[in-house]
């Protein structure tokens, strides 16, 4: 990495760092916007819940599938349902859906604030006397960090419904069983310490997409580029930032 | 008259490129003046430095014997509800009505009824002569007839001062004419006002005063009359530069 290069992301760090302070005194003073805060709910969190719903399905499937042939071999399949559970919910539910929102709501996000900017409308919010942070970024972000971990959670909840469907068509698993073992290994540490990683995860996706819109140039050419930027600058934030995270929960709860 | 908005010896660079070096001039009450020059001699970024939508270097920008360039982001609000900022491409939200364009400043500003806020939507709606065009969004809207939503939404808070960027920039004659027709019912509602133009033909017929920036600063600042008789070379070259375009 050059210099230069070096430079730059720290600057943008550094910006970041300065906007989420904004974000966290716009999120607790007045006035606050409840109406776009409801609308981006349903257009962040109620848009993603299909392709959630089964991606987590088919995750659970597959999982509950490989591990019961895998573990089989050892006599192992009794343990299925426990590590089929406790990864979906620790680390495979959080981090598909968060790529998954990094690329549908992050990408659309920065394109919707990045066309505003080039096109004045993010001018003209500060224009009419109110602040771009508090009509455009708190509400986003709120709605990205209480969304985030709810669609997480039914992903995680869905990958258990198709390990119990298959393990029980596959391996003649009672489904009782299956649920038992479950209840057995997961904690409410599992479920608590995958709502908190979404929500980091949330405060990644939306700070880097509201950040990237509002620095959004160059017409319609700058809009396609934010996108990238954004997924890209995001996934691998989260990636990274997952093992860390991942570490730190479990020595707090392990 | 009273001086409502001065400015004095504003400079403002991007990177290397001093766009003002030196700019001073003055607004009376009820008083609309057309700022001229050049392409690239910086005539928006003067009109956004206004409303501290750009931040100077070096000056100031005092508005009714208070200074504003050097308040935060926060504390323009209340100005910006008091100098209102008309785009050149009128800006409309593009993800909401008309109506909705021009509701915004009122529900965010006053504390009108949703009756009241409408009525007086209409009334805007019918100075700006677009009664029918309350439901429609931005995109369904000609160049000319955006402008005039953003007109409009300029007006809503009634602001001391209305800034017009290009007005008439882009726009057929008789779009250009319903244009100038609204600047002239704005000043004779009382508006103060600052027209960016590159048609000297609109300016004459609707500002008082025009200032013209040439190489970072002031270099004509006097009545219209005074600028058609000027003997001076370069209100002459622009003139002549200005025609030829």
């Amino acid at each position: 990495m050059t210099i230069t290069k070096f430079k730059e992301n720290l600057v943008i760090t550094g910006e970041l760092t300065l906007m989420f302070r904004d974000f966290l005194v716009a999120s607790v003073t007045k006035p606050f916007y409840w109406g776009r805060l409801f609308e981006q709910i349903i257009h962040l969190g109620i848009g993603s819940l299909s392709i959630t719903v089964v991606i987590g399905f088919v995750t659970g499937l597959l999982m509950t599938l490989q591990f019961g042939y895998g573990l089989a071999t050892f006599g192992g399949t009794l343990y299925v349902p426990g590590i089929v559970s406790v990864s979906l919910l620790r680390e495979l539910a959080p981090i598909f859906t968060s790529l998954l929102i990094a690329g549908r709501i992050g990408s659309g996000i920065s394109a919707e604030i990045g066309a505003m900017n080039v096109t004045q409308q993010v001018d003209a919010i500060r224009a009419l006397g109110t602040s771009p942070m508090r009509v455009l970024v708190v509400p986003r972000m709120l709605a990205a960090i209480i969304s985030l971990p709810l669609l997480a959670t039914l992903s995680a909840f869905m990958g258990i419904i198709g390990g119990i469907i298959i393990a029980y068509l596959e391996f003649n698993m009672p489904m009782g069983f299956y649920v038992n073992k479950v209840l057995a290994f997961l904690h409410f540490s599992d479920v608590f310490g995958s709502m908190l990683k979404c929500s980091f995860f949330a405060v990644i996706i939306s700070l880097l997409a509201c950040y990237k819109g509002f620095k959004t140039t160059e017409g319609t050419k700058g809009v396609g580029e934010a996108t990238t930027w954004v997924v890209v600058r995001a996934s691998i934030t989260i990636l990274i930032s997952d093992f860390f995270l991942s570490k730190i929960l479990l020595l707090l709860f392990a | 008259m009273e001086t409502i908005l001065e400015v004095k010896n504003l400079a403002k660079s991007f990177d290397e490129k001093e766009v003002h070096r030196d700019v001073s001039f003055s607004l009376a009450r009820g008083e609309t003046l057309g700022l001229l020059g050049h392409s690239g001699t910086g005539k928006s970024v003067l009109l956004r430095s206004l409303i501290g939508l750009e931040h100077i270097d070096r000056g100031q920008i005092i508005y009714r014997n208070r200074r504003i360039d050097d308040l935060t982001e926060t504390e323009l609000f209340p100005v910006r509800t008091k100098i209102s900022y008309s785009f050149q491409s009128g800006a409309l939200f593009d993800s909401v009505s008309v109506f909705e364009n021009i509701a915004y400043p009122l529900f965010e500003h006053t504390k009108l009824s949703e009756a009241e806020v409408a009525r007086k939507v209409r009334e805007l709606l019918r100075i700006v002569n677009l009664e029918d065009a309350e439901d429609l969004m931005p995109s369904d809207l000609s160049g000319g007839m955006q402008k005039r939503v953003g007109l409009a939404r300029s007006m809503a808070l009634d602001p001391d001062i209305l800034l017009y960027d290009e007005p008439t920039a882009g726009l057929d004659p008789m779009n250009i004419e319903k244009v100038v027709d609204l600047i002239n019912r704005c000043r004779e509602r009382g508006f103060s006002g600052i027209l960016v133009t590159h048609d000297i033909p609109v300016a004459r017929r609707v500002c008082d005063r025009l200032v013209i920036i040439n190489e970072g600063q002031v270099h004509f600042d006097g009545s219209v009359a005074e600028f058609n008789s000027s003997d001076d070379d370069f209100v002459k070259t622009f003139l002549l530069n200005e025609r030829a375009v």
